[in-house]
């Protein structure tokens, strides 16, 4: 099971955190401080694995971000790259190659993303095609209903005036 | 609506852009401030239309890691509305700012519950979400009937996420595994990959929470689970599912996963997948992450299963080729089944025993630790001995920060196999003198225990260490230990006693043996434990060479003005022991009786290594808990008072009675000669944290307010004592007391008749300020006790003139508690710049000796902030004894209220 998710720059800033074990706030910095201070400085020829209080934490680098994902004793480390690369790969389609400022500025959309992939901390889709559709559809569903709120809008406008 | 000044209409767009642009954390705490005032007002006002940009733009505040809890309601308000972009915000607001353990989280059961019911499939979706993602017991309670349904549902979507929200609902409430299992199952025969996959890892967890499911899912979908995996592993190309050439690696993993909890103990089902597992493990291309990642998993799930002897050796085979990857990831998780795969066949992995060596030297910290478990578990009878020196020799030029794992794992190996007693000592020899800064307390302690049971090694032991301390004198706990034994063993180093066959003799004279202690001392100036332990290593030596005494009190008085009041002690009363008490000395000094082996290693295994053990000789503190209030400096302490012959006054007896022991007992206590089984075996490490707390109480300004209470009481036991004690100026001062007192000084320093003259004129002259004083004052303070040490004490009268609360008029009384007369006495005082002090001259600058009399000072002080701030003041005591400088300081902070 994969206990939590983080997107951390190079710099040590947050980009997207998802708790699917219970941390409390307190513990969430924590927890944040302690695995940018070990994973950002580790080189770049060493496995993409570090043990941490009993879990591991599986992180990979794109750009200038880090994805860490920190699972079980017992889980499966190398899979989890694969899911990091899946998720990474969705991401990269639904912005149109993919950049640190997209998350930054979209950062929900790079949540909506990750809920169609994780579920309690486990793979739901593993079809791209799939999440890509589904990502779409809420977004017209979401689109559709601006429009109608600014049609609604436009009519009451004109009935006042 | 009413205009709300705060309310910013800025964009979320615009806020992050503001807080990207602040170049300090103080400008982004002002632009988040700013904005969290904007969007709480903006709640307060209800302002439907923000709202949704309101908790995007919280969320990025909370992201930054500041607090948001106040946009918690607001989630929930988001939630129930009608609209899809409002839920969907919400229920990503609810999931980031909430977890599980939120009160608040409860109120949102019954919008999940509408939701979920929800026509829409995509409100649905949005629901499951959420309830998988961070649902409490409660709420899985609650909901599970729900969710039970929506897994019957005809779309996929919806059928994948309630499986998945099963699995959290699954792990909070075991019990609920039952309802589940028939709809698990069912969902297995399925074609959708993500209803699949989901619906594997509900089986999973269904395995873990319940034995009946686990029982009911082997009958039930292993047929179904092996066609899965044929149909996955043999699909031709599909592009939709395809990574690096393999199809749905995911599902691969999932199902090896699931029939590795089928297998585990059921030869039958075992039995039934071996033909797919092999299909896999030969067939899935190793070339790229994706295929390794489903090979690791293939091979954990041989390993798990009663597999044939034939499955287990293709993947062992595996395994080989993972190790000698060149890849730290596969090599990484190669180590890692290796450690499981012992377990199973010991054989197949001590074959790789010198790869896995190697791995102990990686340069990847996160290898090298997997490996040296791995190494650890490896260790038997027959390999022990190479293994050991591979890993002793690699400790030359490890990493100094890798060091403390690997001195640690060397050391219980050696411990585990240690039948030869002989070899034991060697490797721990060796690593204390290559690593012994890196070695961990309890491996020293335990070696020590060790060498204390062997005794026909013990000379060995001496000599070996005394030669490894002249080369590796750097390495911390080697001293330690060597230092132990030289005071121990010391004897035997010299004499080369109980000689090995194999062992070169050395010569060793006696001063060589002392120099070798000095040797630590003189490396050693901060470390206390060390010190202390070359301290009692001396005493003992001074037992064992008799010629060498003189130059063993030397070198123990040097520490009597350490600063570590430990030491300080120590050497005071070592030097003592040297010096005066000959005759019980060479039975306090005997070798400490053996340690016993059994006791320390239950302890070990019971008290945390933070805890010094109780054998420790020379832990550094006293059994006492020597604790003062405020104000009272004792650099010596006054158990040792009536073997230093100190005339201790009823005042510090009082203090000091639960801490003064038998003189006797208390130095067996101290030498550790009580045996193992010190009842105090926890109090030592705490008593030495109160000793330093103590002495920064002194030198800082103290201001528990806890201590002022015995203080107080303090002060007026000291005055009962001061009106009864002839020595000492009472609070009204008689003539004729003084005078009786002056002639006892003028009895004691006769034979100084020149100046005993003009003290006596003083004392007049101060008298006589004082009476005349006295005349325009009201007494209306107790007098305390100022200043307290082994050697001095000063006590404080007060004054006071009516009409004027801020000045005080002080009579300071310095007594002699040492046996020897104080020339040059000079008191210094410094008060803070509220305050105003003005010194009259001394009495005298000469002391006498125990007690028999005393030097007076009258000063007055004015305190400029009566009433708002108390008095303090810091004091310094310069004086000469025997022509040697002498200087004692301390706080004063006991003055009584209303100064």
């Amino acid at each position: 099971m994969i206990n939590f998710v983080l997107l951390i720059s190079r710099q040590g800033k947050v980009r997207l955190t998802k708790w699917y074990s219970p941390y409390t706030q307190k513990e969430r910095t924590k927890v944040i401080r302690e695995l940018s201070g070990l994973i950002l400085t580790r080189g770049p020829k060493l496995c993409n694995f570090v043990e941490w209080r009993g879990y591991k934490v599986v992180y990979r680098r794109y750009a200038s971000l880090y994805f860490c994902m920190c699972i079980d004793a017992d889980d499966n480390e190398l899979e989890v790259l694969e899911i990091i690369h899946h998720f990474v790969e969705i991401l990269d389609r639904y912005f149109g190659s993919v950049c640190e400022l997209d998350l930054i500025f979209n950062f929900h959309k790079a949540y909506y993303v990750l809920d169609e992939i994780l579920i309690a901390g486990e793979l739901q889709e593993s079809s791209k095609k799939n999440v890509a559709r589904l990502i779409a559809a809420q977004d017209s569903l979401v689109e559709a209903a601006k429009e109608e709120a600014s049609s609604i809008s436009n009519i009451i406008a004109q009935a006042t005036k | 609506m009413a205009l709300n000044p705060f309310s910013s209409g800025t964009r979320l767009r615009d806020m992050i852009r503001a807080i990207r642009a602040c170049k300090t954390a103080a400008e982004e705490r002002g632009v988040v401030r700013r904005e969290c005032a904007a969007i709480r007002a903006s709640f307060s006002d209800n302002e439907q239309e923000l709202r949704h940009r309101n908790m995007a733009k919280l969320m990025f505040i909370h992201m930054l890691g500041y607090p948001t809890h106040f946009g918690q309601m607001e989630c929930l308000k988001l939630i129930a509305a009608v609209g899809y972009p409002e839920k969907r915000i919400g229920y990503l607001g609810l999931m980031l700012l909430l977890d599980e353990r939120q009160e608040v989280l409860m109120l949102v059961t019954n919008s999940l519950k509408q939701d979920l019911n929800h026509s829409n499939q995509f409100i649905v979706g949005l629901a499951l979400c959420a309830l998988g993602n961070i649902c409490s017991a409660e709420m899985a309670r609650d909901l599970a009937p729900e969710v039970e349904r929506l897994m019957r549902s005809r779309d996929a979507n919806t059928k994948k996420k309630a499986a998945l929200c099963s699995t959290r609902i699954v792990r909070k409430v075991p019990d609920l595994a039952e309802n589940f299992m028939g709809l698990a199952a069912s969902l297995l025969k399925e074609k959708h990959h993500g209803v699949l996959i989901s619906a594997v890892q509900l089986c999973t967890e269904l395995c873990k929470a319940s034995k009946d499911a686990l029982e009911y899912l082997r009958k039930n979908c292993i047929e179904g689970l092996v066609r899965i995996l044929r149909d996955v592993s043999s699909s031709s190309y599909a592009p939709e599912y395809d990574v690096a050439g393999i199809s749905d690696p995911f599902l691969h993993i999932r199902v090896l996963k699931l029939m590795r909890m089928l297998g585990q103990g059921d030869a039958d089902c075992s039995e039934y997948m071996n033909d797919i597992l092999a299909q896999v493990a030969t067939k899935t291309e190793s070339n790229k992450n994706a295929g390794n990642a489903i090979l690791y998993e293939c091979v954990e799930t041989i390993m798990g299963i009663e597999a044939t002897s034939g499955l287990r050796v293709l993947a062992i085979n595996i395994l080989g080729r993972f190790l000698s990857n060149r890849d730290n990831n596969i090599r990484y998780v190669a180590l890692n089944i290796l450690m499981r795969a012992i377990a199973v066949d010991t054989q197949a992995v001590q074959r790789h025993r010198v790869t896995i060596l190697e791995c102990v030297k990686d340069a990847d910290a996160s290898i090298r630790k997997r490996a040296l478990e791995l190494v650890f578990l490896l260790v038997n009878d027959t390999n022990v001995k190479p293994l050991t020196k591979e890993l002793v020799d690699y400790l030359d030029v490890a990493d100094p920060d890798f060091k403390e794992d690997l001195t640690a794992k060397i050391c219980s190996i050696a411990e585990k196999f240690s039948q030869d007693k002989l070899w034991y000592l060697d490797q721990m020899f060796k690593v204390l003198s290559l690593a012994g800064k890196h070695v961990k307390d309890d491996v020293w302690h335990a070696l020590i225990v060790v060498i204390s049971n062997a005794s026909e090694l013990q000379g060995y032991s001496v000599r070996s260490l005394y030669t490894a301390l002249q080369t590796y004198s750097e390495q911390g706990s080697l001293v330690r230990v060597a230092v132990w034994c030289i005071g121990e063993y010391g004897e035997m180093l010299v004499n080369n006693v109980g000689m090995l066959e194999a062992e070169g003799s050395i010569t060793v004279t006696e001063s060589d043996a002392l120099d070798a202690v000095e040797l630590g001392l003189s490396l050693y100036p901060a470390d206390v434990t060390t010190r202390a332990m070359c301290l009692v290593a001396l005493l003992k030596l001074s037992s064992r060479f008799p010629s060498m005494s003189e130059r063993v009190k030397r070198i123990v008085s040097q520490n009597k003005e350490n600063m570590v009041l430990e030491l300080q002690q120590r050497s005071i009363e070592f030097g003592s022991i040297i010096q005066r008490h000959q005759s019980i000395r060479s039975s306090l000094l005997e070798r400490m009786p053996v340690l016993d082996e059994a006791t320390y290693l239950m302890k070990r295994a019971s008290t945390t290594q933070a805890s010094i053990p109780a054998y420790k000789p020379a832990s550094a503190v006293t059994p006492g808990d020597l604790k003062f209030p405020n104000g009272l400096a004792k650099p010596a302490v006054t158990p040792l008072a009536d073997l230093l012959d100190l005339s201790s006054d009823d005042a510090t007896a009082t203090t000091t009675a639960s801490t003064t022991t038998a003189p006797s007992d208390f130095l067996q206590d101290l030498l550790g000669i009580g045996g193992t089984n010190l009842p105090t075996a926890g109090a030592p490490s705490s008593a030495s944290t109160d000793i330093l707390m103590d002495l920064l109480s002194i030198g800082s300004s103290p201001s528990q307010n806890g201590q002022l209470v015995p203080d107080l009481s303090l002060a007026q036991a000291e005055k009962k004592h001061v009106s009864a004690a002839p020595q000492l100026v009472s609070p009204v001062p008689e003539p004729v007391d003084l005078l009786g007192s002056l002639s006892s000084s003028t009895s004691v320093s006769g034979t100084k008749s020149a100046t005993a003259v003009p003290q006596a004129v003083d004392l007049l002259d101060g008298l006589s300020s004082s009476t005349s004083v006295s005349a325009g004052l009201e007494d209306a303070c107790p007098s305390i006790t100022a200043f307290q040490s082994a050697t001095l004490k000063i006590t404080f009268d007060f004054r006071k003139q009516l009409g004027k609360p801020q000045e005080s008029t002080i009579h300071a009384t310095f007594t002699n508690m040492s046996s020897s007369t104080y020339t040059e006495f000079i008191f210094q005082a410094a008060v803070p710049k509220f305050i105003q002090l003005r010194l009259d001259p001394a009495s005298g600058n000469i002391v006498p000796a125990n007690g028999k009399g005393s030097v007076t000072q009258g000063f007055s002080v004015t305190n400029n902030q009566h009433g708002q701030k108390p008095l303090a003041m810091r004091i310094r005591m310069s004086y000469k004894v025997n022509g040697e400088d002498r200087l004692e300081q301390g706080q004063v902070s006991n003055f009584p209220p209303g100064l």
